[in-house]
């Protein structure tokens, strides 16, 4: 069973917080199929929050086909997500590293190099959605 | 879906002063509503109202399904617990159990004494020397073992402790996953609510100036920043809540139900306290933002 945090600070919605944190424990192998769910009961003791909101998180690992809620018992663990592949995760970090060098390089600082970092991020992401 | 509270025109007048008018909202079934606004606002007297501990000057508010007034047995299915959570000082916790199993027909006793037990209380120890937690406590367990369908709470942890906070607010919501209550509770702190609302009725100054399913809410409002701007340049279909400016830069927040395309924006979303002060700030300096060039955004 995994135990669900809360970062209020990190300004993401608390149902997207617990969608995420299963889908870290199921690519990090802490939760594998069979395996249960804290019940929106327990969730909701131990965090403070809206039932719906941890309702609202399960309904979507469900369409997802990572859980199904069995009447009665609880929401299980049914699928799985691949783990991010060692290789790629060094490749990427490489290239990553690479990149960064060539900022400071540039003379820039790291406040800028964030910056520059967000606005493409935001660019890739989040195009047609602001 | 019927609505367990809805306000229609609802006005009450104390003298020449009015507490609250022109109040229209309806909430859902099943929500946990944060009834929100500054000291005096008026969120005392529509809870009152609710209870029928008043009567409306305008208008009425009805709760599940009938006016207050209609159905003398229907308070039976709300539980009130009023600021400053009420108790009997000289009576002790097993007689408060005792006292609100004979005054309520559905009472659930086993829940009550469970709960009492959960929170690791002594029957015996008068209600007067528990602490403010406990007394909180205490008082829900009184308001929940009568098993209702709605529970309106007035300021519950506003005299609390964060820790007794944290912990009142578990407890709540294990009875709302357990029971399947609505509930509406007031605070003029945001952040006591943030985590257990999903919905959120906003009153300023006896008004109330917005309603809304909290996600829907953080959905439809946006921040936008970018260069200096006349707020009447943007486009119809987004409302400015707040503005400001500086020389070069202008900040927006904006309610739109349009994705805000325009390069010029950095666009972010807005985080619940920050949404519902720009209302209040906007309720406090008058109307019409849109013309209104130094409005500060709180």
């Amino acid at each position: 069973m995994i135990e669900f945090q809360l970062d209020t600070a990190s300004g993401v919605a608390t149902y997207l917080q617990l969608v995420q944190q299963v889908h870290q424990a199921l690519r990090l192998g802490l939760l594998e199929p069979g395996d249960q769910l804290p019940t929106a009961q327990q969730v909701v003791a131990k965090l403070a929050i809206n039932p719906n909101t941890v309702l609202k998180a399960y309904r979507d690992l469900e369409r997802e086909g990572l859980v199904r809620a069995r009447p009665g018992q609880g929401t299980f663990v049914v699928g799985s997500l691949p783990r991010t592949d060692p290789k790629t995760q060094a490749r990427l970090i490489a290239s990553m590293t690479a990149w960064l060098r060539s900022a400071r390089d540039a003379g820039l600082g790291p406040d800028e190099i964030e910056a520059v970092y967000r606005n493409a991020f935001r660019n890739c992401f989040a195009e047609g959605v602001a | 879906m019927t609505a367990v509270l809805e306000a229609t025109g609802l006005g009450k007048r104390y003298g020449r002063r009015w507490a609250l008018q022109d109040c229209n909202f309806a909430v859902p079934e099943g929500k946990v509503v944060g009834l929100v606004g500054p000291n005096g606002a008026g969120k005392t007297t529509l809870l009152h109202l609710a209870v029928e501990l008043l009567a409306p000057t305008t208008g009425s508010i009805s709760m599940l399904g009938h006016p207050a007034g209609d159905h003398p047995s229907q308070l039976s299915r709300v539980g009130f617990v009023a600021q400053e959570t009420p108790i009997y000082s000289q009576l002790s916790v097993a007689k408060h159990l005792r006292m609100g199993a004979l005054l309520n027909p559905n009472w659930d006793a086993d829940m009550a004494e469970n709960r009492i037990r959960q929170l690791g209380l002594d029957p015996r120890q008068r209600a007067g020397s528990l602490s403010a937690g406990q007394r909180a406590q205490l008082a829900l367990t009184l308001a929940t073992a009568k098993r209702p369908e709605l529970l309106l709470l007035d300021e519950p942890v506003a005299s609390l402790d964060p820790l007794a906070r944290r912990e009142f607010l578990q407890e709540l919501m294990e009875v709302v996953a357990k029971h399947e209550v609505s509930v509406v509770l007031s605070s003029h702190l945001v952040a006591d609510l943030e985590r257990v609302c999903d919905f959120l009725v906003v009153l300023v100054a006896s008004r109330v100036e917005l309603a809304g399913d909290v996600s829907e809410l953080l959905a439809s409002h946006r921040r936008l920043s970018g260069p200096r701007r006349e707020a009447g340049s943007l486009p119809a279909g987004q409302d400015v809540i707040a503005e400001s400016h500086t020389d070069r830069q202008s900040t927006f927040l904006v309610r739109t139900d349009e994705p805000v395309l325009d390069p010029a924006w950095t666009v972010a979303p807005v985080s619940l306290e920050d949404l519902v002060l720009a209302y209040m700030s906007k309720a406090r300096d008058g109307q019409p933002a849109r013309r209104t060039q130094l409005e500060v955004l709180r």
